[in-house]
């Protein structure tokens, strides 16, 4: 369990998140949602320990990520996978040398087990026939996938996505939240995704995070975020023209299902 | 007083930029996490920065230690000094000078901007944060390989230059004679004094840790994109440079002071 008390981050004396309290549901997607600038990446980075916040705390399992020495957060990440909004694979690496860098620098079994290892994890997201390819060769959605691989080689507790739909083609963005979901489901990690993309969060979020400014608005799951009462989410959720057309449909359902009722 | 604000702020900037640096080489040099992993990115770097650097330094090594030869058998053309002077001239500048310093700012030209843009491209595409993320140390896992092939291989590319710097100058007197090849031979093992190579061997592997470590230093500060990495790539070459110089004056004073 991740739980966030009272974070605040401040730039040059700029607020960028202002006093969050929340937890992340364990064995869950996690979203965190918001418009570009409200605070979604460096909430993700602070989660992380990669930005230091200026005041609050940051507790997994109880233990303060914030209060923690070098040492201890460096075994900390090794339970952390995480997949970059531009994958961040090793340009010098083929795929399969990526997936098994960090058995290579952390994992105790042989050399045998470590490829069976990362071959699996290279199966599991549907890329094994790109295994000797360099990231310069393959799609920016296959990056993403060798990145998810590579995230989960050490079989993590966590999993963090910043941004994993970005650049991608709707039918692919589709396949990598399908992909984030089964493996949150399939390995019991708990998922924390940070997004702007409303399909996603309609198709794999559990936990919905929304960020406006660097203030939390609003938390609940998918199914309420459609009826939530809060201003500045309805105005980042119906922002969408097809949001606002399944919002307008709802009300048509619902209208004519009451009028059936009153009339039966 | 208003043009001593500026000056203050880029002697506070420096000393910063100082303190950044020696804080990154203490990561620097932490023990490995994984020996098997650095030695395999050790040898990649001996090959990428040594091996791949030693056609350059033949070339430049050979034709500058002809047009050595050639400038000293002009300019030192009087009947009161010896032919023989023409060969110890050049010894002099290619063995002490030409094949560390001269060499040395050179190849920052070639493997400091190499390793800047590097780490820096690194940097902006979040690969060294995906490094630290998996509890890596990126500083020791990036830089340790670099500066320690850098510098295991500069006596083999120093040596090859005083060689191939002579050799030019050779090729010179077998083709003009002027001086006789015979007579630059002798200049060239006139009252030679080993320790001269061994100094310069000696100068050019601290000349190449500040190579290797001050360029990865500004790739690693890298913020930004595309434009911030060709910036650093050439602030790397310009403080090596400078580094190189003064490193270069001082060890002199010490060494044949």
């Amino acid at each position: 369990m991740i739980q966030v008390r009272n974070l605040i981050k401040e730039f040059e004396g700029r607020i960028v998140l202002n006093d969050i309290t929340t937890s992340f549901k364990k064995g869950a997607v996690n979203m965190i949602i918001g418009k570009s600038g409200s605070g979604k990446t460096v909430f993700l980075k602070c989660l992380i320990g990669l930005i230091q916040p200026s005041s609050g705390e940051i507790r997994y399992e109880g233990r303060n990520i914030t209060e923690m020495r070098a040492r201890e957060v460096k075994r900390l990440r090794r339970d952390m996978g995480m997949l970059f909004q531009g994958s961040a694979l090793f340009d010098s690496k083929t795929v399969l040398e990526n997936v098994m860098f960090p058995l290579d620098m952390f994992s105790r079994k042989n050399q045998r087990e470590r490829k069976k290892r990362a071959e699996f994890c290279l199966e599991r997201v549907n890329l094994s026939h790109a295994a000797d390819l360099y990231p310069s060769e393959i799609s920016g959605g296959m990056m993403k996938r060798a990145a998810i691989a590579r995230a989960i080689a050490l079989n993590p507790r966590y999993l963090f996505c910043d941004e994993p739909n970005s650049g991608l083609d709707p039918k692919t963005s589709q396949l990598i939240d399908e992909l984030i979901s089964d493996i949150t489901a399939d390995f019991g990690i708990t998922s924390i995704v940070v997004s702007h993309d409303m399909n996603s969060v309609m198709n794999i979020g559990d936990n919905i995070i929304f960020l406006n400014e660097g203030i939390l608005e609003w938390q609940g799951s998918r199914d309420r975020i459609m009826d939530a009462k809060n201003e500045k989410l309805n105005e980042f959720v119906f922002a969408s023209e097809l949001f606002k057309k399944i919002k307008v449909a709802d009300s048509i359902i619902s209208e004519s299902n009451a009028s059936e009722q009153q009339d039966g | 007083m208003c043009t001593l604000i500026p000056d203050v702020m880029s002697i506070v900037s420096s000393l910063e930029s100082i303190g950044e640096y020696v804080e990154l080489m203490r990561r620097v040099m932490a023990p490995p996490d994984r020996a098997r992993e650095f030695f395999k990115e050790f040898s990649k770097e001996v090959y990428k920065l040594g091996v791949n650097s030693i056609w350059l330094v033949m070339i430049i090594s050979f034709f500058i230690g002809a047009v050595i030869v050639m400038q000293i058998a002009i300019n030192v053309a009087s009947p009161l000094l010896p032919r023989f002077t023409v060969g110890v001239v050049s010894r002099e500048i290619i063995l002490l000078e030409f094949s560390s310093t001269i060499m040395c700012l050179i190849l920052s030209g070639k493997v400091g901007s190499n390793i800047a843009s590097e780490i820096g491209t690194m940097r902006v595409t979040e690969q060294i944060d995906a490094l630290d993320i998996m509890g890596v140390n990126s500083a020791n896992y990036l830089i340790m390989p670099k500066v320690s092939a850098f510098v295991f291989f500069m006596p083999v590319l120093v040596a090859l230059s005083m060689f191939l710097g002579l050799f030019g100058g050779y090729i010179i007197c077998l083709f003009t004679g002027t001086p006789p090849v015979s007579t630059y031979i002798y200049g060239i093992q006139f009252f030679f004094r080993e320790s001269f190579v061994w100094t310069s061997i000696v100068k050019s592997m601290i000349y190449g840790f500040i190579i290797a470590s001050v360029s990865a230093y500004f790739g690693y500060r890298v913020k930004g994109g595309s434009l911030e990495v060709g910036k650093a790539s050439t602030d790397s070459v310009v403080i090596n440079n400078i580094l190189i110089l003064a490193a270069d004056l001082v060890f002199t004073q010490l060494v044949m002071g």
